[in-house]
């Protein structure tokens, strides 16, 4: 667990017991909020998350149709999906590659099951929209937590493999079986339900559609990591066999956590499915497996926001790297900036953000609040 | 801590900005996007679609009708989610008048969905080759000058069976651009009464042949080997340790240079081989040498192009062409959501270096095909001769739209 032991040092101070830093590593900024219920949540809700909210609600009319579409609508699926990976390996030191796998299935399941205008061959049984969708999301968690159960037991680089093994076979799988998968050209038309006389696929509906999404699952994530679940999920990524000592069922913890993680990947991978309007073995191959991973590490992965900070970043470069250089050389540009916020800040766009906020805290003589040992 | 929120605010703002670039639309220029794949494994033929779309503008010193032409490039990596990503920037961000591409066929049916969302620009194919773009589904602003993979392979049915090929068996790659390929071929091969009694369809990139091999009846008087290039030297390989000793048909990208160079004992056997194909090296039409000769010139092989224009440089070339003909024909005109110019588009007789293209009532090409055969020359090295040209094939392959099929693994069939 050399990434748990790095965290550790990074947020233990200098001199510090290598227990007490543990326990600063698990999300418990400060004291008393050991668990949200209603009447306090608005103590949660600061000044920035209104600001951040309005802003986001009022994105759309500011932006032009392709950049809400394209841009805004993209990076919050993907934000979604990267999100699931932030859940498993910031928070329960898992780093799986087959996130994007799992939202490929939810995608794949939708196609199949669901009402696809596709004639040009592919099973497609014409459920109703919402029985497909339920079976998307039942049919990708009941997978994620098989990816869980078969990876489990293994630990850091070889996470990395299996799940990677199990992303490529399901690749192949696709790409090769033409009875239920449609083979290479995979499933075209793919659309959302034309709901309440709106048609979702447009930019703005969209845009709210994968915001309110967006919004639920990083709500969603913040409450799960201070619930006992996401207390001893932290306590399993520090030290799983101190914790395993104290009676808690790793594996059962870590299972669930991957089956957690596969609800909000089949989400995203809904939502994916719907922007791309299509689903082919593309959608779930290598490349993408490891962008979810460098979206979630380009943001930082030790808060739920840093998933999405990533797919902006992500996106922004995917769209308009190819307007900065010669053509034949943008793919340079997406990775020098990729290679230079990894290199300036181990812990992506989010290590620039604490010491900002740490030197305005400073500033701002009044508050003075005790952080705890946290930062 | 309000100080934070006035950076969150202002970082927004920055975001905000970014947002609203563009809008900038001169009067005058007409703007084209070109979608190539510049990434993954179609990379190199990308390149060479572009410099062929190029040399189309560059004919014309990059005014049409007295507008100048503004060329915005973008790039995909051959799958369809990022050729669409890809043709969204160009149409909704780059505001594009006209769009050329993409390159292969998952990507053109995407984008030819994509093409239904957008009325108001006209998509002209790159170099995409399935069948379904234009036979499932046409989109009324997609059109497409190029013939397709079914399309390639006729005419050599009929070339098999001069050859005294009766029956033979399939060999190709387990995707849709193979099934066409075949479909091609098998079209006027069973209807001229040629047989096919196996067919074996093998993974894409494979490595071992030898099941196939086993599979080979002996009765069968020649192998239909509709592989791509490194998957058609291992299996050359691998039938020749294994004794194999029947003559191959090809398909259009099987007998490329990679297995004219093979260097095995069953080099001669090679001699012989006939395949179908859109482009033809040794093709002596005049506007072939004419396009060819300015290819070589514009791109010269030090500057990283190919000795002779790929597949891809001809076939956005003739794309390209058809864009900007169009719009000579209508003097620039592209009023009234494009109409007089997709009309134009229709109707036109196409010139082409390897002959004329008309379009059929689903704007797809009606145009020429290659029968070629590899022949050794004084110095020994073989090279693919032109056996024949068939014109005017169109989609239907010479069939009622009522009884045709899209090629795939069981159709057609003729054990």
């Amino acid at each position: 667990m050399s990434a748990a032991r790095w965290r550790t040092a990074m947020n233990s101070g200098a001199g510090r017991a290598a227990m007490r830093g543990q326990t600063a590593a698990v999300a418990l900024p400060r004291p008393g909020e050991a668990a949200i219920s209603f009447p306090n949540l608005a103590r949660h809700i600061g000044a920035r998350h209104v600001v951040v909210l309005a802003l986001l609600l009022v994105f759309p009319w500011v932006a032009s149709p392709f950049v809400t579409y394209q841009v805004g609508a993209q990076a919050l699926a993907l934000g979604l999906i990267a999100l699931s990976l932030t859940f498993l390996g910031g928070f329960g030191g898992m780093i799986s590659l087959a996130q994007m796998t799992v939202a490929g299935i939810a995608g794949y399941t939708l196609a199949i099951f669901g009402p696809v205008g596709a004639s040009d061959a592919g099973v497609s049984l014409g459920w109703p929209w919402w029985l497909a969708l339920a079976m998307a999301i039942v049919m990708a968690t009941a997978a994620a937590a098989f990816i869980g159960w078969l990876s489990v037991r293994t630990e850091g680089i070889y996470t990395i493999m299996i799940t990677l093994a199990v992303g490529v076979a399901f690749y192949y799988l696709c790409l090769q079986n033409y009875a239920v998968f449609n083979g290479f050209q995979g499933f075209q038309r793919v659309n959302p339900p034309q709901l309440f006389g709106i048609n979702w696929r447009t930019p703005v509906p969209y845009y709210y559609l994968a915001l309110f999404w967006a919004l639920a699952g990083y709500f969603f994530v913040k409450y799960l990591l201070r619930t006992p679940f996401g207390i001893a999920l932290q306590g399993i990524r520090d030290n799983p066999r101190r914790m395993n000592a104290l009676g808690f069922n790793v594996t059962a913890h870590r299972i669930a956590a991957y089956a957690v993680a596969g609800v909000i990947a089949a989400v995203g991978g809904v939502l994916l499915v719907w922007y791309n309007g299509l689903i082919t073995p593309g959608s779930v191959g290598t490349s993408w497996m490891i962008n979810i991973l460098i979206i979630a590490v380009l943001g930082g992965m030790r808060h739920p926001i840093g998933a999405f900070l990533g797919a902006i970043v992500f996106v922004l470069l995917q769209t308009f790297a190819i307007d900065l250089i010669d053509r034949e050389r943008y793919n340079l540009v997406i990775g020098v900036v990729f290679l230079a916020i990894v290199l300036f800040s181990p812990d992506g766009l989010l290590g620039w953000w604490a010491p900002i906020r740490s030197k305005l805290t400073r500033n701002s003589s009044v508050q003075s609040t005790p952080t705890g040992g946290n930062r | 801590m309000r100080r934070t929120f006035v950076k969150t605010l202002v970082g927004a703002a920055v975001v905000a900005v970014f947002s609203s670039i563009a809008f900038a639309q001169s009067g005058k220029a007409v703007k084209i996007g070109l979608l190539a794949t510049l990434e993954g494994p179609f990379a190199a033929g990308g390149a060479d679609g572009m410099r062929g779309a190029e040399l189309a503008i560059k004919e014309r010193g990059g005014v049409v009708a007295g507008r100048k032409i503004e060329l915005i490039k973008a790039s995909s990596d051959a799958k369809p989610d990022v050729a669409v990503n890809a043709t969204r920037k160009l149409v909704e961000q780059d505001k594009v008048d006209i769009m050329v591409g993409p390159l292969s066929g998952g990507e053109g049916i995407a984008v030819k969905e994509y093409s239904k969302t957008q009325p108001g620009v006209t998509f002209i194919n790159g170099s995409s080759g399935a069948q379904a773009t234009t036979l499932v589904n046409p989109s009324p602003n997609f059109f497409r000058f190029n013939t397709e993979g079914a399309q390639w392979m006729f005419g050599l049915g009929k070339a098999a069976l001069d050859k005294g090929y009766k029956r033979v068996m399939v060999i190709a790659e387990d995707y849709a651009f193979p099934y066409s390929q075949v479909q091609g071929f098998m079209a006027e091969y069973c209807r001229l009464g040629g047989k096919v009694p196996v067919k074996a369809w093998v993974p894409l990139g494979g490595k071992d042949y030898s099941s196939v091999i086993a599979r080979v009846p002996k009765d069968v008087d020649a192998l239909v080997v509709v592989l791509g290039g490194a998957d058609a030297v291992n299996f050359l390989n691998q039938y020749e340790a294994a004794g194999g000793d029947k003559p191959m048909v090809g398909g259009s990208i099987t007998v490329s240079q990679d297995v004219l160079n093979y260097k095995g004992k069953r080099r001669d056997s090679l001699v012989g081989t006939i395949a179908g194909s859109p482009i033809a090296d040794a093709y002596d039409g005049a506007d072939f040498k004419k396009f060819v000769a300015a290819y070589q010139k514009a791109y010269p092989v030090s500057s990283g192009a190919y000795p002779s224009p790929s597949l891809f440089a001809l076939v956005y070339y003739i794309n390209m062409k058809a864009a900007l003909d169009g719009l000579e024909a209508v003097k620039g005109d592209l009023s009234d959501g494009h109409k007089k110019y997709r009309q134009a588009l229709s109707t036109m007789t196409l010139k082409t270096p390897t002959g004329n293209v008309k379009l059929d009532q689903n704007r797809q090409a009606i145009g020429s095909t290659f029968i070629t055969e590899v022949v050794k020359d004084s110095k020994g090295n073989l090279y693919n001769r032109v056996l024949r040209k068939v014109d005017g094939i169109d989609q239907m392959l010479g069939m009622k739209p009522s009884e045709f099929k899209m090629g795939s693994r069981d159709e057609p069939n003729c054990p």
